[in-house]
């Protein structure tokens, strides 16, 4: 399945050759060089790094919210160019309208009044467990729920991937790993392809089918290590420790090195 | 949620109804003491002023007692010549705030959505909006005579600056990680304006159609004041001359009461419009 040529392929994501390039006034910085990555459909792909390794820039390219690189990047065999509800996106904080209610945010620009987007807006509403709160303004919400309801908004427009840049970053540890269990359950449901960027190793072990481990200065891909552990998981069996110490230790092969050969462009 | 955990209990229920008797008389009590906090202050100045006055301590000629202010409030409304001034003032501040607010709202939205419209138009409103109404009046008593042009004119001048200023300042302050939402869910540009831009600077939006109505019973006064036969300001000035002090309280009585109203209606409307804002309400309120 790897290897096949651009056209017709199983993978929902391609990442080719991906450069970037900032553009400072102290001289030009490479954040990413090289990014080659494939993502199959349905799949979960955890992204962790140190910070500054060009993870999250790497999300916002395939989120189109960047359209300044170099490389490649497909959706569907077809590239990407701009932000679309194909590519749903949370960000670190929820950023929800003030103004609208949780039922509203969730809706966005589509009409509630249509009986199929009432529908949908209700499954999604229990599907978050976010039930009885439809009405609640975001001032009212806890950083857990509201951040369920920017899942919600993302997964009504049924993206053919969900982005995730740090979206638990913020939350406390005993809601962190609540969430990181509604997430799976989505996942679980909806079969949405995820790629979801973490600096947390637990999170990225617990949640990812593959964890994309990257490297700073210039951000490129160190490794890709497999997870073959069945769903749930539990973090705290030997096999959940063991692989926890084999992608902490690709993590400090990660720093090492990034002082004699970080010089950077 | 709180009342899901106290009805789970068999026996709290009968209880709870009480509760709850209990707490909107409690609320009641909270908001009728705040609304009679606020009448405190004057309520004991008009009593001191009423008592200073009986006791002739006051030249009726300058300061009459509230009790004859109020009896000719009594009498000027019962001929109907105060209602009827105070319909006209109230048309012309009306159709002075409508054409200059209006014209405030565009331009404001004009000049928020464009920085090249910003660097072109707004160094001039910025120089027009200081000039004062009492220097403009009289040209625009020159140009457009004492008719009703030159005041409407006038009032709407005061009118378009506030709600200008605030629209733009609003559609600048607009939170830019929203922006990037509305493109992740590929808002139109018509959702854009609609969904975004409009209900953020809404707030702002709010305070300068208060503002324009403060100013546009200002301008009012002055356009009434410079020359008129008709309307509040008429009523002073004519009273004035003839040394009708109840009168003239009587008139700014009412610019007092009907400026108050119109603030308060804007005020309510912003309430229900902007139930979603989280801010400071002030550290004491219970």
């Amino acid at each position: 399945m790897y290897g096949m040529v651009s056209g017709m392929s199983a993978d929902t994501l391609i990442i080719e050759q991906v450069n970037k390039i900032f553009q400072a006034p102290t001289g030009n910085v490479m954040a990413l060089k090289g990014i080659d990555l494939r993502v199959r459909k349905g799949e979960f792909i955890t992204l962790i790094g140190p910070s500054g390794c060009g993870k999250s820039t790497l999300l916002k390219i395939v989120a189109g919210l960047d359209t300044s690189y170099e490389g490649n990047v497909l959706l569907n065999d077809k590239p990407v160019s701009g932000p679309s509800i194909e590519k749903g996106f949370i960000f670190q904080e929820p950023r929800l309208f003030p103004w609208l209610t949780v039922e509203k945010n969730i809706a966005g620009n589509l009409s509630l009044k249509q009986a199929a987007v009432r529908k949908k807006v209700d499954e999604f509403i229990e599907l978050v467990r976010l039930q009885g709160f439809e009405k609640a303004y975001p001032r009212e919400l806890s950083g857990g729920m509201a951040q369920r309801v920017a899942i919600a908004r993302a997964l009504l427009r049924n993206p053919d991937v969900l982005l995730l840049d740090e979206p638990f970053g913020a939350l406390d540890a005993f809601t962190r790993s609540h969430m990181q269990e509604v997430l799976l359950d989505i996942w679980q449901n909806n079969r949405t392809t995820m790629l979801f960027v973490t600096h947390d190793l637990d999170e990225a072990v617990f949640l990812g089918e593959r964890v994309v481990i990257m490297n700073p200065r210039p951000g490129h891909i160190r490794s890709i290590l497999p997870i073959d552990l069945p769903f749930p998981r539990k973090r705290t069996g030997s096999s959940f420790q063991e692989l926890r110490t084999k992608v902490l230790r690709e993590f400090e092969k990660v720093e090492e090195p990034e002082f004699d050969t970080g010089a950077g462009i | 949620m709180l009342q899901e955990g106290i009805s789970k209990g068999a026996v709290a229920i009968p209880a709870e109804p009480m509760r709850r008797q209990k707490r909107i008389d409690r609320r009641f009590l909270i908001k009728f003491t705040n609304a009679l906090i606020g009448w405190m202050v004057p309520l004991v100045i008009v009593m001191v002023w009423q008592a200073a006055g009986a006791l002739g301590w006051l030249n009726p000629i300058l300061l009459p007692t509230p009790l004859a202010i109020w009896n000719e409030l009594v009498h000027l409304t019962s001929t109907g010549e105060l209602i009827q001034h105070l319909g006209i003032s109230s048309w012309r501040a009306l159709l002075g705030f409508l054409l200059g607010g209006s014209l405030g709202l565009a331009a404001g939205i004009w000049v928020g959505f464009s920085y090249k419209a910003e660097r072109l138009v707004d160094p001039s409103l910025q120089m027009l909006r200081t000039l004062p109404h009492l220097a403009i009046a009289p040209l625009f008593i020159l140009w457009f005579g004492f008719g009703e042009t030159s005041k409407i004119l006038l009032i709407a001048k005061g009118s378009f600056f506030p709600l200008y200023v605030n629209t733009f300042l609003g559609i600048r302050s607009v939170d830019n990680r929203l922006f990037d939402v509305a493109r992740v869910l590929q808002f139109s540009r018509w959702d854009l304006i609609l969904r975004l831009i409009v209900p953020a600077s809404l707030p702002n939006i709010f305070l300068g159609i208060r503002l324009s109505i403060g100013v546009a019973w200002l301008g009012l006064v002055v356009a009434e004041l410079m020359g008129s036969s008709s309307g509040i300001g008429y009523i002073i000035n004519d009273a004035r001359s003839f040394s009708w002090t109840t009168v003239v309280f009587v008139g700014i009585i009412v610019f007092a009461l009907v400026g108050k109203l119109s603030d308060s209606l804007v005020k309510w409307l912003e309430g229900r419009l902007l139930r979603w804002q989280d801010s400071y309400k002030g550290g004491d309120k219970s």
